[in-house]
């Protein structure tokens, strides 16, 4: 089996398991009790916690847990809304988000904001200019994305923070899911950023589980009501184990962050100088500083990306359509519609996405199987 | 660079006249036991300042600790240099490459405590002056206030430099002011009077009410962690617990409600007392705030108090609660305190307590009360234990998570 759709989700690392299992028997109790089992699932929390604000540069109160990224986007986005809105009701975002992120958008308009939906450029970025152009006097929330999900492309964080240095009131949130763990931290973590968002299942720990990071000072409404759990930010009993699975993930993630993420790049140049020498065939993830090392994004032309999913699944060999999200809603790319790719060719867009285990020799093993299944696809055009 | 020493001023000594000795001793048994984990440490307490050699230890953690204990004014870091005057040329400029940052001025000033080396004060500051003015051209000197000044001291075993002086924690040595009880419930202020006390040389023992089953195992725990806590700053405390829920019960079953906490703090500083009495103690310290609650008032301070003639010193009794919480972050105990476990004032306390007690209802309340009988069976049941610097009671499964994780 070659699994090459690592952003859609990652396997959980054994160790990992062994965490969560170990966490879900031994510190069984609810953080919250009183007693000594309280106390103790209490302590692994809190250092977890600590462990993961650690190794992400953030203080230990500015991490928060959540279900993953579709909670945390949802609670950042409505949390800031509902708390700034005697304040303003534009938002700025940008037109190839997540649907965690543009759904949540939608619904807020429903609500009476008002949403500016950023265009990209052919390569897929958002420029600075764009969102110093879309502010308003209203204007509460600044919303991108760190990785493009679809394409990988990077997006110029540093440059939108400068802009948005020159206006503090507004709040600016990174959706972070599909950056963490591949050496990108200097590309996104910025001082001026308000919100990020992490998703657990990205990187090797349970699925379910997620934190956001919220910078000292900043309020959030919070969605969840109840209990007062996270600061009376988050109710809800704490996942304690898959928490702690998380807090591991991310110490095995950071060792060697350089290396794997140079292991993944070269995996990448290897398949996308490979696309560019085919005939019928388009590569929108490009080589180079602005895109991220693990996401190739391309077309068969004349395929339907699901077809070549179902082709490339026949032979044990696992991609996706362009996003896992929307790909059973047989939804052409959002990404590449916002890029103003063709409709016919978006909807034969393909992703490959790696992660740190995947080797050269799957990678060959996949071109292999690419050649054969691009030559067998060749009578279509 | 590696260092050799650490050298200690002593705080306050001017104003001792006899008792110096005794003030050098008790901080050096104070330092030694604070320090108790650094066994290549060899201390050596003089007349004007304690050396502490190194051989070998990491200086850093080593003045981590030294910080807090009382009685020491500041204390520098030294390199022990041969008597020959080129090897002290080197280290100076060694020493100046380790803290010179562009921009900064220096000075040097020399102590000869060997009046038999062959170049005098003046001599040695001017040539290690030029020596590092060589090395360093752009470097100002300034006498006044410089932002570095070398230190050199000449003894017959060596030459000392040093140029990182570190205020120390002020006051005077624990245990040279003389015995003292403090009452200690597991809260925010009471470890602040300890601290405040232990700052003036008083050598306190924790007094700690505990009522089981109305208080649990980790709120005694709390108290003695929060003790271990206080070690950080003379030295080992002795932590004397008294079992309270006979008395609270009793109270509570014959008493007007609007007094139980009067007289349950009546019946707290009997007992107090009594311990000190026994202990040889000389006052007693709480963590009363004027107005803080309703058992400090004035007229309950007044109605409480009504049992002794002791000496009940309030170092907290003037501040507020704000700057009571920023000396509680600053001496580490804040996060234990607001751990919430009910402690003894907690659970037995009335809904709306009296907050201007009569002295002479409170009395005539209490008589009816068998209370010889129950200040006795409440001493008989008193453990004391000594906690000392870096014991731990708190239930941490900290190695097994960290394994984990």
């Amino acid at each position: 089996m070659i699994y090459f759709d690592n952003s859609a989700t990652t396997k959980v690392n054994d160790s990992v398991l062994q965490t969560y299992n170990a966490a879900s028997q031994e510190y069984f109790g609810n953080p919250s009790s009183l007693h000594k089992l309280g106390l103790k699932a209490y302590e692994l929390l809190e250092t977890s916690r600590k462990q993961i604000a650690n190794l992400m540069g953030f203080k230990q109160d500015e991490v928060v847990f959540t279900s993953g990224g579709t909670e945390g986007n949802n609670w950042i986005i409505k949390g800031t809304a509902f708390k700034k809105r005697e304040f303003g009701k534009h938002i700025i975002t940008t037109s190839i988000e997540h649907p965690s992120v543009m759904n949540t958008m939608h619904q807020l308009e429903e609500l009476g904001f008002e949403v500016t939906y950023l265009p990209v450029d052919k390569t897929g970025h958002i420029s600075a200019q764009d969102v110093k152009d879309a502010i308003r006097d209203d204007t509460i929330l600044v919303s991108t994305m760190a990785v493009n999900n679809e394409i990988g492309a990077i997006q110029p964080i540093h440059e939108i923070a400068k802009v948005l240095k020159d206006y503090p009131s507004i709040s600016y949130h990174v959706d972070a899911v599909q950056a963490i763990g591949k050496n990108l931290q200097s590309k996104f973590i910025d001082p001026r950023v308000d919100f990020y968002t992490f998703s657990g299942h990205k990187f090797h720990a349970p699925r379910g589980i997620g934190f956001i990071y919220m910078k000292e000072g900043k309020q959030l409404e919070p969605l969840m009501a109840g209990g007062g759990q996270e600061s009376n930010l988050r109710s809800g009993t704490e996942n304690t184990p898959a928490i702690a699975g998380m807090a591991k993930a991310i110490r095995l993630l950071k060792e060697n962050e350089a290396g794997k993420a140079d292991k993944m790049e070269q995996l990448k140049e290897k398949l996308v100088n490979h696309l560019k020498g085919m005939d019928n065939v388009h590569v929108f993830s490009q080589i180079g500083e602005d895109f991220a090392p693990h996401i190739i994004c391309f077309t068969i032309d004349g395929v339907r990306g699901e077809t070549v999913v179902h082709t490339f699944e026949d032979r044990d060999i696992y991609i996706s359509t362009t996003s896992a999200c929307s790909s059973k809603k047989g939804l052409e790319s959002g990404t590449l519609k916002a890029m103003n790719i063709q409709e016919n060719v978006a909807t034969s867009a393909v992703r490959v996405s790696l992660d740190e285990s995947n080797t050269e020799k799957e990678m060959d093993e996949f071109i292999k199987n690419l050649d054969e299944i691009h030559d067998h696809f060749q009578i279509l055009n | 660079m590696e260092y050799t020493e650490i050298m200690v001023r002593y705080g306050e000594l001017s104003t001792k006249g006899k008792n110096r000795k005794s003030f050098i001793d008790r901080l050096h048994g104070n330092v030694a036991k604070v320090l108790k984990d650094f066994p290549e440490l060899r201390m050596q307490p003089h007349r004007d300042r304690l050396h502490i050699k190194l051989n070998g230890t990491d200086a850093k953690p080593v003045m981590e600790k030294l910080k807090n204990v009382f009685g020491i004014q500041t204390f520098s870091l030294s390199v022990k240099v041969s008597r020959d005057f080129e090897d002290v040329k080197k280290k100076a400029v060694e020493m100046m490459h380790e803290a010179y940052k562009p921009g900064m001025s220096f000075k040097v000033g020399t102590k000869r405590s060997d009046h038999s080396y062959p170049l005098d004060t003046n001599q040695i500051n001017l040539q290690l002056g030029d020596a590092i003015c060589d090395e360093f051209p752009e470097i100002d000197v300034e006498m006044k206030k410089p932002d570095i000044k070398i230190s050199v001291e000449v003894r017959q075993d060596g030459i000392y430099l040093s140029y990182l002086t570190v205020k120390g924690a002020g006051g005077l040595p624990v245990g040279t002011a003389g015995k003292a009880m403090l009452m200690l419930s597991g809260g925010i202020d009471s470890p602040v009077a300890g601290y405040l006390a232990m700052k003036r040389g008083v050598d306190i023992e924790m007094v700690h009410f505990f009522s089981p089953p109305y208080t649990s195992e980790q709120a005694l725990n709390k108290a003695k962690e929060l003790t271990s806590k206080l070690t950080a700053f003379g030295g080992n405390i002795n932590f004397i617990e008294v079992p309270f829920a006979e008395i609270q019960e009793t109270i509570k079953s014959s008493v007007p409600e609007g007094y139980l906490m009067t007289i349950q703090r009546r019946f707290m500083l009997r007992l107090t007392d009594l311990i000190r009495e026994k202990r040889h103690g000389l006052a007693i310290f709480n963590g009363e705030a004027v107005g803080q609650v309703a058992s400090q008032t004035l007229e309950s301070m007044a109605a409480i108090n009504d049992v002794t003639t002791t000496p009940i010193l309030r170092p907290v009794a003037t501040m507020d609660k704000t700057e009571i919480i920023r000396l509680a972050e600053k001496i580490d105990t804040f996060n234990l305190s607001i751990q919430p476990f009910e402690d003894c004032c907690t659970v037995f306390a009335p809904p709306s307590p009296k907050t201007r007690p009569n002295i002479e209802k409170t009395r005539k309340f209490e008589s009816s009360l068998d209370i010889d009988g129950l200040i006795q069976r409440a001493m008989d049941g008193i453990k004391i234990t000594t906690i000392e610097h870096g014991d731990k009671f708190m239930e941490s499964d900290q190695e097994n998570i960290s394994s984990l994780l």
